[in-house]
């Protein structure tokens, strides 16, 4: 497939200034926008698009954008640049190789949802990332595509870069929006939704980096050529963040229902040192685990969907034979402990104690009965709390004792880790 | 406690938002850029300038990883040890670096100059394993590459 949003970043030379971008096409997306489609029409395309967010949830963007109310008064827009998610790294190459594709897409959502403020909200850890997104900010409002009247249409979009300071749950976006505004990132109980109370209560899109660095291809190139990729419910281009025990690891742009064997063996270049698949999760940590008796599924949201996961973030990771998962539960059972908010106690506690009998269990401490406690957790986990994170949290684990349940119990039962020593894990 | 400058940097943050509670922060990564950490002092002076009670300012403060409510070294290294980092022998590595600076992970050497971390995904996976020093990503990380990095921190002071 031809590149779309890594096209640009990915050509020999280009910088990501504002000079490059116009030189490859760039703002001419805005241009159309402005002079062609009135705001209801815009939303009209993207709806047409199929375009499905692309941080994680994979909510359709133009339905999204429709259950803003159209009666005048503040509104929010907030683009989620927060990418946290393990095996996730796509957003900070968009962010760092190509800023004004995405500052263009935050502008055509803007427009389309009549919102006059935009937010960037820049991972902390993305210092470097940040720097390029203020200066082509900077570079944007001298040229007249940010501030007042933009290009003599009379729109007003203003775009701020506010900086986060390192908390994976301020990727969801009420945790987002409390971050915003000064506080704890602890995510709110919904309904109200943002839409219609979000930032300082007022109706708030939030939009990740990916899903609004496309608003530009799809405006110049038409709903028809965007829905013309992928299946009918999961449509265009998608950035498959590829890491782990492949030769060839990094983000590819493919269509979103590549197939999963496509994508480790033909782009990643398949597995390293000749060794055998063992295990992928597809969609970021968040997303249950897959085997090798998986990869003819295809990576669009509905097929993952059927195979018992998801397709998340488009981060994934790809493991060897020489991988331990009792090792891979521990590390990603830590991960949730550490970044749970705390403040429910199915998570809070839930996280804690998944990681604490993984731990031991991976250690040789496991002790007869603790697989049922890990399950019995994860089922007190899941649909019960403010937002996701718990059931993030628990469903990968579920999935690691569903395909390798021997694998724990022969920690468990020879008190030790059977692949110690295999693996420089 | 803060210049007239500082303040000037304050007061541009606060014009960016139409509730004054969101500026703090980014005020508090300004404050933390100047004096390393945030100290007591310097969030009851936050607060005091945003119009918010001293707890307040501390309870956002110590939600996030990157605010420093204690005193840290010169140079902050922050290491994954994340799922992708890890398969590709992070934890090899951050031993090598842990000898090395002859401290443990949480921890800051005798002189000052450096503070060690271990930090979840810091989105590099493609190029696992990865650390980030002063908020710069290094890449690919072996042991000698890590030798190299600490030897020229180690040279600047």
């Amino acid at each position: 497939m031809e590149k779309v949003l890594l096209q640009r970043a990915e050509t020999p030379g280009y910088t990501g200034s504002l000079a490059d971008y116009e030189a490859h096409g760039g703002y001419q997306g805005l241009v159309k926008a402005l002079r062609e489609y009135t705001p209801d029409q815009l939303i009209e395309v993207v709806k047409k698009s199929g375009l499905r967010g692309r941080g994680g949830a994979g909510f359709p963007a133009g339905m999204k954008w429709g259950f803003i109310p159209k009666a005048p008064g503040p509104k929010y827009l907030c683009c989620n640049a927060d990418e946290s998610e393990p095996g996730t790294f796509k957003d900070r190459q968009l962010i760092e190789q190509d800023p004004h594709q995405l500052i263009e897409g935050i502008l055509i959502a803007c427009y389309a949802v009549g919102i006059p403020t935009a937010y960037i909200y820049c991972r902390g850890e993305f210092a470097h990332g940040a720097r390029v997104l203020i200066r082509a900010l900077d570079e944007a409002r001298a040229k007249g595509y940010v501030g007042r009247n933009i290009l003599g249409s009379g729109a007003n979009i203003e775009v701020h870069l506010h900086r986060g300071a390192g908390a994976y749950i301020c990727g969801e976006e009420t945790g987002l929006i409390e971050s915003l505004e000064g506080k704890r990132g602890q995510p709110r109980l919904k309904p109200p939704f943002p839409a219609v109370e979000g930032l300082y209560r007022k109706p708030t899109v939030v939009n990740n980096v990916e899903t609004l660095s496309n608003l530009p291809h799809i405006v110049l190139r038409g709903a028809e050529w965007f829905a013309g990729i992928g299946t009918p419910k999961s449509t265009g281009p998608r950035l498959f963040s590829v890491s782990g025990h492949v030769r060839r690891p990094g983000n590819y742009e493919l269509p979103i229902n590549v197939s999963l064997r496509e994508l480790i063996f033909t782009h990643a270049g398949g597995m390293r040192d000749g060794r055998r698949l063992k295990a992928v999760i597809p969609g970021g940590s968040s997303a249950p685990v897959l085997t090798d008796q998986h990869l003819d599924v295809t990576m669009d949201f509905e097929a993952l969907a059927a195979a018992g996961t998801m397709g998340g973030s488009g981060g994934v990771i790809v493991m060897d034979e020489t991988t331990c998962m009792a090792r891979v539960a521990e590390i990603v059972s830590r991960f949730y402990a550490h970044e749970s908010c705390g403040q429910c106690t199915q998570c809070r506690e839930g996280t804690a104690w998944l990681h604490k009998i993984l731990a031991r269990i991976e250690r040789g401490g496991g002790r007869p009965g603790d697989l049922e406690t890990i399950l019995d957790a994860c089922d007190n986990m899941k649909g019960k709390t403010i937002c996701v994170l718990s059931d993030a949290a628990a469903m990968p684990i579920e999935s690691y004792l569903k395909y390798f349940r021997d694998e724990f119990e022969q920690h468990i039962r020879e008190r030790a880790c059977p692949l110690r020593g295999v693996a420089d894990f | 406690m803060f210049s007239d400058e500082t303040i000037q940097t304050f007061e541009r943050i606060v014009a960016r938002y139409p509730v004054k509670r969101s500026a703090l922060i980014p005020i508090l990564h300004e404050v933390q850029g100047r004096l390393g950490y945030l100290t007591p002092e310097a969030m009851v002076e936050v607060a005091r300038y945003l119009g918010l009670h001293p707890v307040e300012v501390a309870e956002t403060a110590s939600f996030y990883d990157l605010l420093n409510l204690r005193p840290v070294g010169k140079h902050q290294i922050f290491f994954c040890h994340n799922l992708s980092c890890t398969l590709l022998g992070a934890e090899r590595i951050l031993a090598h670096v842990q000898k090395t600076l002859g401290i443990g992970t949480g921890e800051t050497t005798p002189d000052g100059l450096f503070t060690l971390k271990r930090m979840e995904c810091l989105a590099s996976c493609g190029t696992a394993p990865v650390m980030q020093v002063n908020g710069e990503f290094y890449e690919n990380l072996t042991e000698a590459k890590v030798d190299e990095i600490l030897d020229g921190l180690r040279r600047r002071g």
